[in-house]
């Protein structure tokens, strides 16, 4: 009688779990994965999105020859990965050293972590637009300070092909420290007082209890922030659309604002769409790999 | 060398003191472009580009009546034959030899990008908490896949998948729209908002919905009556994390929409004034445009290490 009554009453667990999640896949499905699908198959094709009318062709593996093979698109490379290796070395260091002086338990700690950590929470682009005022050479605050400990005279930090890579480095590294540092802390707080402890009464001596006791612990999280962040900035667009638009000429040109440039300026959306193939694979790749030796070190 | 040893009772309070001294001037540094920006949206003009940078200035609210106006210039004799000005703002500009000819798209970029990331976060929340309770409570084949499925959407460059979007879209009439735009934020926010969701249902005990059960409580009762209502915290830190993603978005923004339904991000780099950007408008936009999040994340500073790693790390 119960059992009848039971299914009257409601749907069976099994039916409630597809009907919950249903709407979330199906949205993905067709927001995420058939955009992606139709970008794989434009990739094949000579399309371009400004022309209605015109025929499209089939024409093989031709836009991926031709941008593997194109020396342009190797320099996008190399800005890219110049532009995510250094923001991660520095903010590797600069957010574990942050962590580590933040886990003294100081008075007014959780206020001050909490400012430190403003920066990474606001609108990339926008933060874009005011460091350009910062950065201006003849009013830009940036360069007065500058001036004030050495006279370099007028600098451009976003209009010199030499400085703009780092003028963009700089400021992401402003944004972004705080969130490796927030994460090193997290990693921090987990070790457990016992093992200083036992170092303690082994006669460690502090700089041995930090490279076999805190690296060690941290090291798994501090991996974990650069996963985001190295994931985050191989994909960067906002932030240096608006700093420096990829100026000048193209010495800030990182692969998305290159697509940006590709898909929506030029309108190739045939080639764009085999780039987009192209850097979404090499994401899909270092990812999965970076995952593995994580998880490794992580077991160890 | 420096004392990097955690024990509290070990560490000296002379390297707590320094400790300390060092955080203090990062903050202090850290914080010195947003405040310059705040301090910039009260200057003149004119006080905005003088060098070197003034760092003490009579504040003006010049900035602020020329985001919120569009405004143009008039030859002296003409402006003498105008009736006095009615209110401050007008008589402000006029002391600039112009006359406002009208409001500005300021607010209503502001107002899209409040309903645009109201719509999505509502929407993702709404979804993202049905999808997690079943993640977390029901046997579902391929779990994990499913799971790292929905992560892995998160990292498609946005630029990527622009385009065909945007030819979606065009077919379907969803450019430019408030509508479209919901749609796609939410889908975006949904990978962010399942994780986060999952792991704070993961901490309600099972026990709570089954004594319901056996109260007499259908599941679907229990989850709106039991579960909801238990993951509140939950749920509101997740929305505040979808909402500030929203309000931030700039790359769908700037692509997708134009006149209609285009958001406060990709509008506020195209404030220009006399000859160059208005730098006071510019910080009087950034400013008005950065408040909420400031306050969203005093709000939400126990969970923002939960937020900002879709619940990898929890504290």
């Amino acid at each position: 009688m119960k059992s009848v009554a039971k299914k009257f009453k409601g749907l069976s667990d099994k039916a409630i779990a597809w009907i919950f999640i249903a709407p979330t896949l199906i949205l993905l499905l067709a927001i995420n994965i058939y955009p992606l699908i139709y970008a794989i198959r434009m990739s094949f094709t000579n399309f371009y999105a400004n022309k209605i009318g015109r025929e499209v062709k089939f024409v093989g593996l031709k836009n991926y020859k031709k941008i593997l093979g194109k020396e342009e698109i190797w320099e996008k490379m190399q800005i890219t990965a110049h532009f995510v290796c250094w923001t991660l070395v520095i903010q590797a260091l600069i957010g574990l050293g942050l962590a580590l002086l933040l886990n003294k338990k100081f008075k007014g700690n959780e206020l001050l972590t909490t400012l430190i950590v403003l920066p990474m929470m606001l609108s990339p682009a926008v933060v874009g637009v005011f460091w350009t005022y910062l950065y201006n050479p003849q009013v830009g605050l940036f360069n007065y300070v500058v001036n004030f400990f050495y006279d370099f005279g007028i600098f451009d930090m976003i209009g010199s092909s030499t400085l703009a890579p780092w003028s963009i480095v700089i400021v992401d590294t402003w944004m972004w420290t705080p969130f490796t540092m927030l994460i090193c802390l997290a990693g921090l707080r987990s070790i457990p007082n016992y093992l200083y402890e036992a170092a303690e009464v082994d006669r460690a001596s502090k700089w041995q209890q930090f490279i076999h006791i805190t690296l060690p612990s941290v090291l798994p999280f501090l991996l974990l922030a650069l996963l985001f962040r190295g994931i985050e900035n191989f994909k960067m667009f906002d932030l240096v659309a608006e700093l420096t638009s990829g100026g000048p000429g193209s010495a800030t040109e990182l692969a998305s604002i290159n697509l940006k440039r590709e898909a929506f300026e030029k309108w190739k959306t045939g080639y764009s769409s085999a780039f987009a193939v192209i850097l979404f694979v090499t994401i899909f790749g270092f990812g999965n790999v970076y995952v593995k030796v994580m998880n490794k070190i992580k077991d160890r | 060398m420096m004392d990097t040893s955690r024990s509290p009772s070990e560490a000296s309070g002379f390297s707590r003191k320094l400790a300390a001294t060092i955080i203090i001037v990062y903050m202090v540094v850290t914080l010195i472009p947003i405040s310059w920006m705040v301090a910039t949206s009260f200057k003149s003009v004119d006080s905005a580009i003088s060098y070197p940078p003034e760092v003490f200035f009579e504040p003006s609210l010049e900035g602020y009546v020329n985001l919120f106006t569009n405004r143009s210039r008039q030859p002296k004799d003409y402006l003498d034959s105008l009736p006095p000005p009615d209110t401050w703002y007008e008589e402000l500009v006029r002391s600039r030899e112009m006359v406002i000819t009208g409001p500005s798209k300021f607010l209503p970029r502001y107002s899209n990008s409040l309903i645009i990331g109201f719509g999505a976060t509502f929407f993702s929340v709404f979804l993202g908490s049905l999808a997690a309770y079943a993640l977390s409570r029901f046997k579902v084949p391929l779990k994990d896949d499913l799971l790292f499925f929905i992560l892995s959407t998160r990292m498609f460059p946005p630029i990527a998948v622009a385009v065909p979007i945007f030819i979606m879209y065009r077919k379907l009439g969803l450019g430019d729209t408030h509508v479209g735009m919901i749609i796609l934020y939410t889908v975006v926010n949904l990978s962010l908002s399942v994780w986060l969701l999952k792991g704070f249902m993961d901490e309600i005990p099972r026990e709570y919905e089954e004594a319901a059960m056996i109260d007499g409580y259908s599941r679907m009762q229990a989850f709106f009556k039991v579960v909801l209502p238990q993951a509140t915290t939950g749920i509101a830190a997740t929305a505040i994390f979808c909402m500030i993603f929203s309000w931030n978005e700039y790359a769908f923004a700037v692509l997708l929409t134009q006149f209609n339904a285009q958001t406060a991000p990709p509008f506020i780099p195209t404030i220009i004034g006399e000859g160059g950007l208005d730098w006071p408008a510019i910080g009087a936009g950034t400013t008005l445009f950065l408040i909420p999040v400031m306050i969203f994340t005093v709000v939400l500073r126990k969970h923002l290490l939960r937020g900002i790693t879709f619940g990898a790390v929890r504290k």
